[in-house]
């Protein structure tokens, strides 16, 4: 079988896995599988800024914040539903993204100091919103919830199979997008600028305007997240959406799973999520009551992975299905 | 809003801004030499904080006198980190470092709070009340003597690296790890040795800060970011820059808190730090990067 | 009109005169050499018309067309390619996606870019290589690559600087027959080079360099017998 058929043939199975999953599983199992879709599709998003453009973000928490609060406050405050909100969610965090991106490019920052530019933009919004009395402030913004006979899916009140229904399809949307954007004259200029940004100009590359770009589509597909976020919780807390183990927690499934590819933040996403569950769970189950476990689970994985296995864990695994040098 | 309070407010901040220039003064030395961006230093800090309880609760030893044993005890910590750990990174992207450092800093978050719990602890000393007046003016005593035993510490560091013949061939390393080795340095010893020290710099400020606000296991990467704001407003590479940078540091957020509202000190600090990135990447006093 | 006017170009550093009034033409389809010891200026004279720098002083025409001051990738666009010193391939992609990229200047999409692309490597004879990863070619190669990726952007002058470097002579003559080729073929070719065996081999006109200025030129056998020039640079016991 051609390399082409054999990533349809696994693409072809997963999908229908998915697809049937909640036929089989039960209520719980389905939230895990939502909140490994969940960090699937902020991995793929993230993915585009710094495994195709070669920027270090590590402040993506503000846009999942960003989206989630202007779709919540629409929604609180107007009555807009999810589905208009989150153009308002797309166009603030693009705003802001573009922004963030022209201020530190324009300035030649790049690299390390990119990221704590990152890291400074979404502390200082979090400590901002702190203080958005409107908005909840501190205390927190919540959405009535209300028990529902059926799936509202024009306002997003349902139960936990629509949400996995939905989160299911933004992920693999994400995929494709991802896909075709490696594929076209966006992936090759933004592989040629994370390879080398000076020999990209040397041939053409407005290198301003493409990194720019890729800030944009990853802001854009981020704030959905956050659009997500807010109607699946259905509360949000500064102190917690913008925070940096959230962004910590976004960059975690790329880099274990491999960053720059396309299977990578699935796969990363997959392994983490599980694996924190169940340790959870037979933390639990031993009758303790430890926070931070899951953290030190994720800190020792993110250690072992960029020591020993630093371009993830899916190119060998691609070899090994016989899918050539992973993508 | 009468001049004593303000001037008081300002006072407090210098001083406690020389303890925050020198947990920066230990980033600083480490970036400056190694060059590599140290994301657990903060981790580093509340760690230190956490070994000042310890003692303090176990043998009522002064955080100024326990500043010692911890800061030995840290320095052997960040020689091996360094010489284990991180070494083999120096060659690899930068943002590989990075993410080393950044599971680093998680892990040590994190196992602080396992075996401490999220409550706030904190240390008593008799003098923590006190405070020295001249005129309306106050001097804390215990914001006095950390801002001493800061400054105390720093110059010891500034003679070690401008008299001593390790100062000299560590600064050579800075200067160019190629010429280094060619000359025969042993840089990795080096690099582990100006990690150590700049480790042990954190485990004084920490031990120091004790006497200044109370630890839970949270405070690391707030500290972390501090040490960066105040490193780069004040000049990566530059060990005056440092401690220059952590006085501005503490008297804006001190000003900050008197007249806006307390609790945004911090984004002032975050914004301050923006600005810097974006218009003077080489601080005050640093070189260009 | 030539393709390329050099017109009294100036360029300091921090107080150091790297370029002082240089003047040259590059004519079309011409092929010129840029000679002189090391730190003469002749890299900083490229990364003037390469975009990389503006000069302070003089102008450079390309053309016709006044391009002192535009950004590289302008440059680019205009018609004018480059190679490094130190080659840059874009490590982690393939030897045919190296070219796709130089393609895609040229080319509205990538099927297209990828037909041009297997041409100029197949002129270049890295056709074998071409699902390699870049990070694997030897320096020959890899310099084959980085001309063949400048090509691919359908320049109608190529800068090569010192694109000889670390060749053994036989590899030399090889490149040296795939300039020629391309010359004939209608590229102008300027080009800075240490390698003298190349350059008169290759260049129909050599201009010198010596503390950025210019201090001879002509066709190479005049210039490799000027006293100038042998005290400098090339010494006075050079056979070539």
């Amino acid at each position: 079988m051609s390399r082409d058929a054999r990533i349809g043939a696994l693409l072809a199975v997963l999908a229908a896995a998915l697809i049937a999953l909640p036929l089989a599983a039960n209520s719980y199992l389905l939230s895990v599988a939502t909140l490994v879709l969940y960090f699937a599709y902020t991995g793929q998003a993230w993915n585009v800024m710094m495994g195709f453009a070669g920027q270090l973000s590590l402040g993506h928490a503000l846009y999942v914040g960003l989206g989630a609060y202007a779709a919540a406050a629409l929604f609180t405050q107007f009555g807009i539903g999810p589905w208009a909100g989150m153009w308002l969610a797309m166009a603030l965090c693009v705003a802001a993204g573009v922004a963030i991106g022209f201020l530190a490019f324009r300035f030649g920052i790049s690299g390390v100091y990119f990221a704590l530019l990152t890291i400074a933009f979404a502390e200082f919004t979090r400590i901002g919103f702190d203080h958005i009395g409107w908005l909840g402030g501190p205390g927190g913004l919540f959405l009535k919830v209300e028990a529902h006979k059926t799936a509202d899916l024009a306002n997003l009140r349902g139960g936990q199979t629509m949400f996995y229904y939905v989160m299911l399809a933004l992920a693999s949307g994400a995929f494709a997008l991802c896909a075709g954007l490696l594929k076209s004259r966006a992936g090759y200029y933004w592989r040629a600028i994370r390879e080398d940004e000076e020999a990209a100009r040397a041939l053409g590359i407005n290198t301003f305007r493409w990194k720019l770009l890729a800030v944009a589509i990853s802001a854009a597909m981020t704030s959905l997240a956050g659009v997500f976020f807010a109607f699946y919780y259905n509360n949000l807390f500064p102190e917690q959406i913008f925070h940096i183990s959230q962004s910590i927690e976004i960059i975690l499934g790329p880099i274990v799973g491999g960053v720059g590819t396309l299977f990578g933040p699935i796969l990363g996403a997959a392994m983490l999520t599980t694996l924190a569950d169940a340790l959870n769970n037979l933390v639990a189950a031993m009758g303790w009551d430890i926070p931070g476990v899951k953290q030190v689970f994720y800190g020792v994985i993110l250690l072992l992975v960029v020591m020993f296995v630093p371009n993830g864990i899916w190119p060998p695994i691609a070899k090994w299905l016989g899918l050539g040098r992973g993508s | 809003m009468s001049a004593s309070l303000i001037a008081n407010v300002v006072i407090a901040g210098v001083l406690t801004g020389l303890v925050y220039g020198l947990m920066a003064l230990g980033l600083s030395v480490i970036f400056g030499v190694v060059r590599v961006v140290n994301f657990a230093h903060g981790e580093m800090m509340t760690i230190a904080m956490y070994a000042a309880v310890l003692l303090f609760g176990a043998f009522k030893l002064d955080p100024l006198l326990a500043a010692l044993p911890v800061a030995a005890l840290f320095f052997g910590l960040g020689y091996a980190l360094q010489a284990g750990l991180i070494n083999p990174f120096i060659t690899r992207p930068e943002h590989s470092q990075f993410i080393l450092l950044v599971a680093v800093a998680t892990i040590l978050t994190n196992v602080l709070l396992m075996v401490f719990g999220p409550d706030a602890r904190n240390v008593q000393t008799d003098y923590m009340l006190d405070s020295w007046a001249i005129g309306q003016v106050l001097f804390d005593k215990a914001r006095v003597f950390s801002a001493l035993a800061a400054l105390a510490t720093a110059a010891g560091l500034f003679a070690f690296f401008r008299y001593s013949r390790t100062g000299t061939a560590i600064r050579a390393c800075a200067d160019s790890h190629l010429g280094a080795l060619i000359v025969g340095l042993n840089v990795k010893h080096l690099y582990a040795l100006t990690f150590g020290l700049g480790a042990a710099c954190v485990a004084v400020a920490g031990c120091m800060m004790t006497l200044l606000v109370e630890v839970t296991p949270s405070v690391g990467p707030g500290y972390t970011l501090l040490g960066f704001v105040i490193v780069i407003v004040g000049g990566l590479g530059s060990m005056p820059g440092a401690l220059l940078g952590g006085v501005l540091i503490g008297v804006s957020e001190a000003l900050a808190g008197l007249f806006i509202d307390p609790s945004a000190k911090s984004m002032f600090s975050f914004g301050l730090l923006i600005l810097v990135l974006l218009l003077r990447p080489q601080g005050l006093l640093g070189r260009r990067p | 009109m030539a393709l390329l006017e050099v017109r009294a170009l100036s360029k300091s550093f921090r107080g150091l005169r790297a370029v002082s009034g240089a003047s040259f033409d590059v004519p079309e389809g011409g092929l010129v050499a840029l000679i002189g010891p090391n730190g003469a200026g002749k890299t900083t004279i490229f990364n003037m018309a390469a975009g990389v720098y503006s000069p302070d002083e003089g102008q450079i025409a390309f053309g016709g067309r006044r391009i002192d001051g535009l950004r590289p990738h302008q440059i680019c666009a205009a018609g004018i390619g480059r190679t490094f010193q130190i080659v840059k391939p874009f490590a982690g992609l393939s030897v045919l996606d190296n070219v796709i990229v130089g393609a895609l200047q040229r080319e509205p999409g990538v099927p297209g870019a990828r037909a041009r692309a297997l041409g100029i490597l197949d002129r270049l004879g890295l056709a074998a290589k071409q699902d390699l990863p870049a990070s694997s070619l030897t320096l020959p190669d890899r310099k084959r690559l980085e001309v063949a990726r400048a090509l691919a952007t359908g320049p109608r002058l190529l800068l090569l600087d010192e694109v000889m470097a670390g060749l053994r002579p036989t590899e030399c003559d090889q490149m040296v027959a795939v300039f020629r080729e391309l010359n004939r073929g209608g590229l102008t070719i300027l080009l800075i080079e240490h390698v003298m065996r190349a350059v008169m081999a290759l260049a129909q006109q050599v201009v010198v360099l010596h503390h950025g200025e210019i201090i001879a030129r002509g066709a190479p056998a005049e210039v490799v017998r000027d006293p100038a020039v042998l005290e400098c640079y090339l010494g006075e016991d050079t056979e070539v």
